[in-house]
């Protein structure tokens, strides 16, 4: 057994550090080839479609997946020969809120605990700020699961870091959660990293990512794209990216995608997202006016990652088709 | 292993005991529930049966003969009817389970010493009843047979006995054959094997559908700690369950232990880890709560119907009672009604309680294997 003063890790290096991790079940390869590095610190996100592979990342990362082939160093320990130094040193928490609904507030901080060995000196003091953090003040004796789902999630967070854990692994972790929860969690989470916790959390939403400081993106399995949000828009974005709003989206839609080497087009809602490498958008107002569609107003606008993302998925897809 | 894992998860287990109403009833309500259908829906048909009468004899000797048959309490006489038909009437709706018919030549041939005959009716639809009534009926029959030939032979002065003998009916154990007797250490056993499989199951399972077996998977907590913590508590329980049982059988039924209740806890430990270990074998296959609740009525059908609870095993098909030989309740069963009405123990149980052993050995040794493949 490993002891937590141990030299080489824990303390120096990258809290994660991957280099062609591969796994496969069966026929099918889940995660292929994978390589990245998470810097301590970090807040770094792992985005992707459902069934992308995320899943299987993140239990690999735990310790709790051998991988097929490649290797991996979290905190510094080896994640296939060293799981149980790893589950000690980090914090787990997935999208189910994995709370025990018939315990309250208090003992399911208590229970976890004790499963990480918590020592009871102290225990009650940071069970009182963990409370405190996911302001659950006052329902402390109350059922975890009478909690609405802001509350149970915060509260899955605490139990998560109730060990002062140095990585913290996010599964879906805001699924099923309103949108004012979601920001008090993206805070709660900034608060860990800022106090050098290094955060890795997997996530469907793109809004989402722009919380990280890096995002990851999988597909079938296979690293597509890696940077800061920033970078993500400058460099997988080629050209620029406007919005065309009018009174008949779906037609003018139709008249641009006929529109040869016009770029990208995509329905916001009832906004066009037009990526195009031309600097004149006379070009598509014409083909839209063509339509007859005679009130479109065309205005540059800053690209969010769901306008990468959709950019690099349907890159993909015409390269293989 | 860590005591403080350790002791998390069985703190956080007997709360959960203690909040689910589920676990409540499990653990109060099906002994109770169980002892007063088993115990006294048992007992209420295998005496004080209904009895339908025909005396055409009307004599001292005949109302004698009738009235020995209520004495010995298997039968009520609920009807006396005047034609035969009528008493088979009786039989056929049900008002009398069975029907005595005393000839006219009845008395006269009693106080003639020349052999009387009566006839016994009964209704073999029911063959718990059928059997109580031609054994106890015989019995009664006997006795009172006897009775008469010593009256007779000291009434006439004869000096030549034929030897006049009343034969003593004895039954081993249970003199009168009480059901409950036969019954309630049975049910002792079939109550505790549900308790343990589905308390075991149902906590695994539990944990699995709300996603928190997941959680403890990326937690530090090993395999052996789990299972530990998760037993552990489920052991108390039974031991506390049974214990309850025990006392509900001498309060509601006057069964008392014979034996030694020491040795009664000890013999019971092995058949209780055998039953924990089926439990966390359907906890590995089962994938949701209800599943894992008709896995456990499965195994418990067994225990039941082949173990000799209800039937005995000799009169079952061979290949039944090669099924039964490896049920651990068959040789539970022996222990119970070995320890609480036999009043013997250890010394000869010894047996019974090797191949419980045994088997608890070889359960647990597998489910524990295959538990842990399931969350490693």
């Amino acid at each position: 057994m490993t002891s937590i003063t141990s030299t080489n890790a824990d303390e120096q290096g990258p809290a994660i550090e991957v280099r062609g991790l591969t796994r496969r079940f069966g026929d099918r390869i889940a995660v292929n080839d994978v390589t990245f590095t998470v810097e301590r610190g970090e807040v770094f996100a792992f985005l992707g479609p459902n069934g992308s592979g995320k899943s299987t990342t993140i239990r690999m990362l735990c310790g709790i997946l051998p991988p097929s082939a490649g290797e991996g160093r979290v905190l510094g320990y080896d994640i296939a020969r060293e799981a149980e130094a790893i589950k000690r040193r980090i914090g787990y928490m997935s999208q189910r809120f994995s709370l025990y609904e018939d315990l309250t507030v208090r003992e399911n901080l208590e229970f976890y605990a004790g499963i990480y060995e918590v020592p009871r000196g102290g225990l009650a003091a940071r069970i009182d700020e963990l409370v405190a953090m996911a302001g659950l003040q006052g329902r402390e004796r109350q059922i975890a699961g009478t909690l609405s789902g802001g509350w149970k999630q915060r509260l899955a967070l605490g139990c998560a870091i109730v060990h002062r854990p140095p990585l913290l692994f996010l599964d879906e972790p805001t699924a099923g959660v309103d949108p004012v929860s979601r920001r008090q969690f993206w805070t709660m989470i900034h608060g860990l990293a800022a106090g050098g916790v290094t955060v890795f959390a997997t996530t469907h939403y793109l809004d989402e990512a722009e919380h990280a400081g890096r995002v990851a993106m999988i597909q079938d399995g296979v690293l597509s794209a890696l940077g800061t949000p920033a970078e993500f828009k400058r460099d997988f974005l080629r050209g620029q990216l406007y919005a065309l709003s009018c009174s008949q989206p779906l037609a003018a839609l139709a008249a641009l995608q006929r529109l040869p080497d016009v770029g990208e087009v995509s329905l916001y809602g009832d906004v066009l997202h037009i990526l195009t490498e031309h600097e004149d958008t006379a070009p598509i107002l014409d083909a839209v006016r063509a339509a007859g569609i005679e009130d479109a107003s065309i205005a540059p606008i800053a690209p969010t990652l769901e306008d990468v993302f959709i950019s690099l998925t349907s890159g993909r897809a015409s390269e293989r088709g | 292993m860590s005591l403080s894992r350790l002791l998390a998860i069985v703190r956080k287990e007997l709360i959960q005991i203690r909040r689910d109403r589920i676990t409540l009833v499990l653990v109060i309500g099906i002994p109770v529930v169980e002892l007063l259908l088993f115990g006294y829906a048992l007992n209420a048909v295998t005496d004080h049966i209904a009895t339908a009468v025909y005396d055409e004899s009307r004599t001292s000797a005949s109302r004698a003969f009738v009235a020995a048959f209520e004495h010995s309490t298997y039968f009520d006489v609920v009807d006396h009817v005047q034609t035969r038909e009528e008493a088979m009437a009786a039989v056929d709706a049900g008002r009398a389970r069975v029907a005595i018919l005393v000839p006219p030549s009845f008395g006269d041939d009693v106080l003639g010493g020349r052999g009387a005959t009566a006839q016994l009716i009964v209704d073999g639809s029911d063959p718990s009843v059928a059997q109580t009534a031609l054994f106890s009926g015989g019995l009664v029959a006997q006795a009172q047979s006897g009775r008469v030939t010593v009256e007779a032979l000291a009434r006439t002065g004869s000096t030549r006995a034929p030897g006049g003998i009343e034969l003593r009916p004895v039954v081993l154990y249970n003199p009168r054959m009480l059901s409950a007797q036969f019954m309630v250490p049975g049910l002792i056993g079939i109550i505790l094997q549900m308790q343990a499989v589905l308390l075991t199951a149902l906590g695994v399972v539990r944990e699995r559908e709300r996603g928190t077996l997941e959680q403890l998977i990326v937690s530090p907590v090993r395999p052996a700690e789990l299972v530990l913590g998760k037993v552990l508590p489920n052991v108390a329980l039974c031991l506390a369950s049974t214990a309850m049982t025990l006392v509900m059988a001498r309060v509601l039924f006057g069964v008392a232990v014979q034996g030694s209740v020491v040795e009664l806890f000890l013999l019971t430990l092995p058949f209780l880890f055998g039953s924990l270990g089926i439990g966390l074998a359907i906890s590995v296959v089962a994938r949701t709560q209800a599943q894992a609740l008709q896995m456990t009525m499965f195994t418990l059908l067994p225990s039941i119907l082949l173990s000799g609870f209800l039937y005995a095993r000799e009169s079952m098909p061979w290949i039944f009672q090669g099924i039964s030989a490896v049920i651990p309740m068959t040789y539970y069963l022996q222990i119970l009604r070995g320890v609480i009405v036999k009043g013997v123990g250890v010394g000869v149980l010894w047996p019974q309680a090797t191949a419980l052993t045994a088997f608890a050995v070889v359960v647990l040794g597998v489910s524990v294997r295959r538990f842990r493949k399931t969350i490693e």
